[in-house]
């Protein structure tokens, strides 16, 4: 009878397995509100553990009121920006990691070109460049984008160039006996092919990509999502820091999902090893 | 036996061999195939079956020798030759019937197909897919299909240009041996209706007799009078044999005929033997093709 629930041939059934995944969230929820509470009830002007109104009450203001200054809605162009520079940065690499890797994997000078190159570079800490590019592009929105871009444009060139490289070369063969151009080859019969795994990629740097984001908006920034945060620590505002990280970990969440989706939709024989 | 003259062969080998190095895979080949022709090669394993394929077939380079297709130098590969693979003939993601018009979309511009011109493309397509019995899977990906529709797919992928030759490397060894049988049915009436020529390296002896017109069998046991050992020399060509017309189909019952097995058992001991060691001028050359060119060294007598 237990041997349903316990040890190596356990079979949990389907409600099991919802109590189960929803359980550790449950569990830090609780944790977190009777610890605030507790701590409330001895200073109510505790900043540490901030109720739950408190943190809604901080982030419907933020998401509705105009800013005194400036006059804009803060979470409207923090995340405008944010999601405009992740944007720019990462679809420059998956271009460029594209291209890269592509032609590197169907054109041997190339590949020894550029190959050993990409491989050296791709284990240079990023975030140890950012003094360097802080001092040669400034601070300025470019410089976040930059960041990003070589953040993840390495790894992508070789992701691509592995996925291109495990093609079947009798594919290049098949498709010369069809009358395809050598570019023909590369670029109408392996590209559509790829383009997947592009996208599969990008799911996977896309995590990384964040990191470097919020890094570099934490450093030297006037707006967006890890600006604010940092901005807001001076004044120990976790009532706002904390939903925010919420909102971040939200946004992440939804564009890996509509990268899922947009895989499954346009690519629909495609198949992840 | 007759001497090599290229003009009106649509194949012409002459003195081809293929090395690395040191290491010989194939040594002095003289082959020549006339259109319409259904030669299967054979050889035990590792004799270069599939390295003088791929020959023809311009994925590799021969180390010396003169190859000809139609009288033309053989170059890269080119929709002169068609090739159905093992594997990976079909492109995964594109759907069957995409994947079969690709010899029209291919060749120059613009990507894809339009009009008038795409709906007689897709309707001759039709029309061969459904000779070959999958017109129901034309929408449908190669994932999606069993392994002996993907082949049938392939063919169809690879004549519906009408290439010169038709290339086939193991084509139905992966298959399961009803579905084999089904797949050489339908090879080989697609091959009469179509008037293709076809060279078709299988491992199968049996595969080989039944439908080829002519059986080439490749083998490094054999002697020149220079080296003892096979190992120090590559395959050349030890049987060459007319099994039928050029015209004709094989007869359903053939293959329980005792002839049948006498004929496989004498071509196992040709080529597959590796104690067989005859000499270069016996070896049986019936083919009326057939030719070699014998350098000095070779000619000389066994010792």
């Amino acid at each position: 009878m237990l041997g349903k629930y316990l040890g190596l041939h356990a079979e949990p059934p389907t409600w099991l397995r919802w109590v189960l995944g929803i359980l550790p969230f449950l569990l830090l929820v609780v944790v977190y509100v009777t610890t605030s509470d507790a701590r409330l009830e001895e200073n109510p002007n505790d900043k540490l553990f901030p109720s739950i109104e408190t943190m809604a009450d901080s982030m419907v203001r933020i998401a509705t009121e105009p800013d005194k200054r400036s006059g804009d809605i803060l979470l409207v162009k923090d995340t405008v920006t944010s999601l405009s520079r992740l944007g720019k940065g990462i679809g420059l690499a998956a271009l460029v990691g594209l291209l890269v890797g592509l032609n590197a994997a169907f054109f041997p000078v190339f590949r020894h070109l550029v190959m050993p190159f990409v491989t050296a570079l791709s284990n240079v800490p990023p975030l140890a460049v950012m003094p360097i590019l802080m001092i040669i592009v400034g601070t300025e929105d470019q410089f976040k984008v930059i960041l990003i871009f070589i953040g993840t444009v390495f790894v992508l060139s070789r992701d691509i160039f592995r996925s291109a490289d495990a093609i079947p070369k009798e594919q290049i063969t098949k498709a010369l006996t069809l009358g395809a151009s050598q570019f023909g080859v590369v670029y109408r019969v392996m590209l559509p092919q790829v383009l997947p795994k592009l996208l599969s990629s990008v799911r996977i740097v896309l995590g990384a990509a964040w990191l470097f984001l919020i890094a570099a908006e934490a450093v030297a920034s006037t707006e967006g999502l890890g600006y604010r945060i940092f901005l807001v620590r001076r004044y120990l505002a976790m009532d706002l820091i904390i939903p925010y990280v919420l909102y971040i970990t939200a946004l992440a969440f939804v564009m890996d999902q509509a990268l899922r989706f947009a895989l499954r939709v346009g690519f629909p024989w495609f198949r992840e090893e | 036996m007759s001497t090599g003259s290229e003009s009106n062969d649509l194949l012409f080998l002459e003195n081809t061999s293929v090395a690395y190095g040191d290491l010989v895979i194939l040594h002095d080949i003289d082959l020549r195939m006339q259109k319409g022709e259904f030669c299967t090669v054979v050889g035990p394993s590792g004799c270069g079956k599939s390295t003088l394929l791929r020959l023809v077939l311009g994925q590799q380079r021969a180390t010396s020798g003169r190859l000809l297709l139609n009288g033309h130098p053989l170059g890269r590969a080119d929709p002169t030759r068609g090739i159905v693979f093992q594997h990976y003939s079909l492109f995964p993601h594109l759907t069957v019937l995409q994947n079969v018009i690709q010899g029209h979309v291919l060749p120059g511009l613009p990507f894809f197909l339009r009009g008038a011109k795409r709906r007689r493309v897709e309707a001759e397509a039709m029309a061969y897919l459904d000779e070959a019995g999958i017109a129901d899977q034309a929408k449908k990906y190669p994932h999606q299909l069993s392994g002996g529709q993907k082949q049938r797919a392939a063919i169809i992928q690879a004549i519906l240009t009408h290439p010169d030759i038709v290339l086939m490397d193991e084509p139905f060894s992966a298959l399961d041996p009803g579905t084999r049988e089904d797949m050489q049915q339908l090879l080989l009436r697609l091959w009469i209706e179509h008037d293709l020529t076809v060279l078709f390296v299988t491992h199968d002896l049996e595969e080989a007799v039944f439908l080829g017109t002519r059986l080439i069998a490749l083998s490094k046991y054999y002697s020149d009078g220079r080296s003892a050992s096979p190992d120090q020399h590559g395959a050349r060509i030890v049987v060459d044999l007319m099994l039928r017309e050029r015209n004709l189909l094989p007869d359903a019952t053939i293959k329980s005929e005792a002839k049948f097995a006498k004929l496989i058992e004498q071509i196992k001991n040709q080529a597959f033997d590796p104690e067989a060691f005859q000499h270069v001028l016996t070896h049986d050359l019936s083919h009326p093709d057939a030719y070699f060119t014998l350098d000095d060294i070779q000619a000389r007598q066994p010792s």
